[in-house]
């Protein structure tokens, strides 16, 4: 029998990164933007989120308290990635420069970035740790409720997880309620749509596209974080996040650009990323290596299936990638 | 009359075309204010003063003969790879999919090498690794292709995915044909034997692949500014329509430009199994295929400029990297500055196609960055 209790934790926690990721990716595809430096984003995120952590260990030496163990490395994971998504818009809406080759270079720079200081910390602060492990910050992001044990399976798939992983939910449903029904997201949708069209019915493109850019980064960022301080109990190691960005850029095509779609989404996703683990192979240790083919194969198939009904409404942002210059045809 | 607050403070327009000294002018500016950004980034991290710190990775890339080759056999490799994904471009096709594309290539080198290896005598077992290379790699950028012709599918989404699927398929085989079983790595192929190997010129190990991807390096010239086809993908990247209006079947030229541009991935793929590493792994292209891009665009798909670009990009990395040996510090040092430079020429390619006037004064303004 196929063992769900222990199955479906594994595969929330694997697909909440996935979900921050997505979440801030779809809110910028929506603006046009096709920020393909998610990872690296995710990347930067994550390691704010470590720098500021480790130096409050540091300097608490052992006695922590609750609020800056927590308040500490969110806002640094916010300032680090806000200033990707930043650097992201200032190039391709301020400069107007190519999507593809700006966020390929963030993507770069951020994961070099993440995996250089996660490197180097130790060495450049000169400490005497012998690797960064926060396990005193991780308690605190991955402490789950109080009688979550005693409720059984109920306790076990609803309830054990950390309040990041609600807090992922929460912020899919407000996006998606942000864009479907208010104000902002129809004007956010429409300069994603045509901002020629956006522009000449006085809805500020540049503002829409920053702002939207900026909020996804810092969300995608959260991703990164959530990945560390409680998947990985605080323990940084270089290139563990493997490819989750690029996971979390397939999820947003996968969910046809919702975010409420993408609270389940992501955890079939996740599902699918460790299901390796759980189906009888025996010995032959190759089939695993196929069936972590599975998300990526799944999320072609939806991109094919949208492409050839080609519905209005499933389909991406009509300006997804381009660059708008109100002086050009 | 209108009031001086309803102007804007400056005001931005296309330029004309600049000429093109004016244009490398701008760029080279990006390129010194990079280099002077990561030296202070440098010396921040380690106890060099600039000076040492261009002096470090000068050593690096050029320090003995080793290294120079090194950097030959590097810059040759991500050429290769980016004038495979540079008729794409031109075509305004974002294959960012070469990285799946030359893992294809280098595994149906590899497959070849293994189950071949024994029965077919070497020049023959050579053409055949060549044809699966090229074959597998051509293979591999044609699905998204065909989809874009038939149902218009985002063709930057489906070939990030196919890479992915590349690497899964590369460590499925791995695992299939580990030596020995449970070591989760294939080895150097053919050891005794060099079966496949494609031949040495003289003692110089990396000769070769620099020499196949020079005459590469023309003929992608050859092919994008002297011929039919190469004039045929450009229309198609200016504009769809003018193209269809002229009787260019624009379907065709898709299919037919992927086929090429997989196919220069299938002969990176080659070269890396085939000439260099005799093994293959998942991490192979390492990162390759997206640099590519990169390398491509800076050098607005003029094949003679990736040179340039390609040799920038290999010799920060490669500077980088002594730098962090040095320090002890994670290697991972080059992609920062890497990411600095990227960003600046991103950033001055503006200067270069728009303008910026300000209120009032009247003069254009030059300023870069």
């Amino acid at each position: 029998m196929f063992d769900f209790v222990s199955f479906i934790p594994r595969a929330v926690v694997q697909g909440i990164p996935l979900l921050f990721g997505a979440t801030g990716e779809t809110l910028t595809e929506k603006s046009g933007n096709l920020n393909l430096g998610i990872p690296g984003v995710m990347y930067v995120g994550a390691i704010s989120g470590v720098i500021g952590a480790f130096f409050y260990e540091q300097s608490a030496d052992g006695a922590l308290h609750a609020f800056p163990a927590i308040a500490i490395p969110l806002l640094c994971c916010l300032l680090g990635s806000l200033l990707m998504g930043l650097i992201y818009c200032f190039l391709t809406v301020s400069l107007r420069a190519n999507q593809n080759v700006t966020g390929l270079a963030m993507a770069t720079f951020g994961v070099g970035f993440g995996n250089f200081f996660g490197g180097s910390l130790i060495r450049l602060t000169g400490s005497e740790v012998p690797s960064i492990a926060l396990s005193a910050t991780s308690a605190y992001f991955s402490k789950s409720l109080p009688f979550a044990s005693d409720l059984g399976w109920f306790g076990t798939i609803f309830l054990s997880y950390g309040f990041m992983a609600y807090l992922a939910v929460v912020l899919a449903l407000a996006a998606s309620f942000l864009l479907r029904r208010t104000r902002t997201g129809l004007h956010l949708r429409a300069v994603g749509e045509s901002p020629a069209t956006a522009d000449a019915a006085g809805i500020s493109t540049t503002r829409y596209k920053y702002g939207a850019t900026c909020v996804g980064s810092m969300i995608a960022g959260l991703g990164g974080l959530y990945y560390v301080m409680d998947y990985a109990s605080g323990v940084w190691s270089n290139n563990a996040f493997g490819d989750r960005g690029w996971l979390a850029i397939a999820l947003v095509i996968f969910t046809i650009w919702r975010p409420n779609v993408g609270v389940l989404a992501s955890i079939l996703f996740g599902g699918l990323y460790i299901l390796y683990l759980y189906i009888p192979t025996g010995t032959n240790l190759a089939i695993k290596e196929l069936y972590k083919m599975l998300p990526y194969i799944v999320t072609i198939i939806v991109l094919i299936i949208v492409s050839a009904r080609n519905q209005k409404e499933n389909q991406p942002p009509e300006s997804l990638g381009l660059a708008y210059f109100r002086e050009e045809r | 009359m209108l009031k001086q607050g309803n102007i804007p403070l400056f005001h931005i327009s296309r330029r004309k075309a600049l000429p093109w000294q004016l244009a490398w002018l701008i760029r080279g500016v990006a390129i010194v204010l990079a280099l002077l950004v990561c030296a202070i980034i440098t010396t921040q991290m380690t106890d060099y003063n600039p000076l040492q710190v261009y002096a470090t990775m000068w050593n690096g890339a050029f320090g003995t003969t080793r290294k120079i080759w090194i950097l030959g056999q590097d810059i040759a490799i991500l050429l290769c790879i980016s004038l495979a994904v540079t008729p794409a471009f031109k075509m305004r096709f974002w294959n960012i999919g070469a990285e799946g594309q030359v893992l294809a290539g280098g595994l149906a080198c590899a497959a070849c090498m293994i189950c071949l290896g024994d029965t077919l005598p070497n020049a023959l077992l050579i053409v055949c690794m060549a044809a699966a290379s090229i074959a597998a790699g051509a293979l591999w950028a044609l699905i998204p292709a065909i989809f874009k012709a038939k149902w218009n599918t985002n063709e930057t989404l489906f070939t990030l995915m196919m890479n992915y699927v590349a690497t899964q398929l590369v460590a499925f085989f791995v695992i299939v044909w580990e030596v020995p079983k449970g070591a989760g790595k294939v080895g150097i192929i053919n050891q005794a034997t060099e079966a496949g190997w494609l031949p040495q010129i003289g003692s110089y190990k990396y000769l070769l692949n620099i020499l196949i991807v020079a005459l590469l390096t023309i003929g992608m010239y050859v092919y994008l500014n002297y011929t039919k086809q190469g004039y045929e993908l450009s229309v198609v990247g200016e504009s769809e329509h003018t193209a269809r209006y002229v009787g260019i079947k624009v379907s065709r030229v898709i299919l037919r430009t992927l086929l090429l541009s997989g196919a220069v991935c299938g002969v990176a793929g080659l070269l890396l199994v085939g000439g260099t590493d005799h093994t293959i792994t998942t991490t192979i292209a390492d990162g390759r295929g997206f640099t590519a891009v990169m390398v491509s665009w800076l050098a607005k798909f003029n094949p003679i400029g990736m040179i340039f670009a390609s040799f920038l990009l290999v010799f920060l990395d490669r500077g980088a990297s002594e730098i962090s040996t040095n320090f002890g510090l994670n290697q991972s040092f080059g992609d920062i500055l890497t990411g600095v430079i990227l960003f600046f020429i991103i950033g001055s390619e503006f200067f270069i196609t728009y303008q910026v006037q300000f209120r009032r004064s009247g003069k254009k303004e030059d300023d870069n960055v």
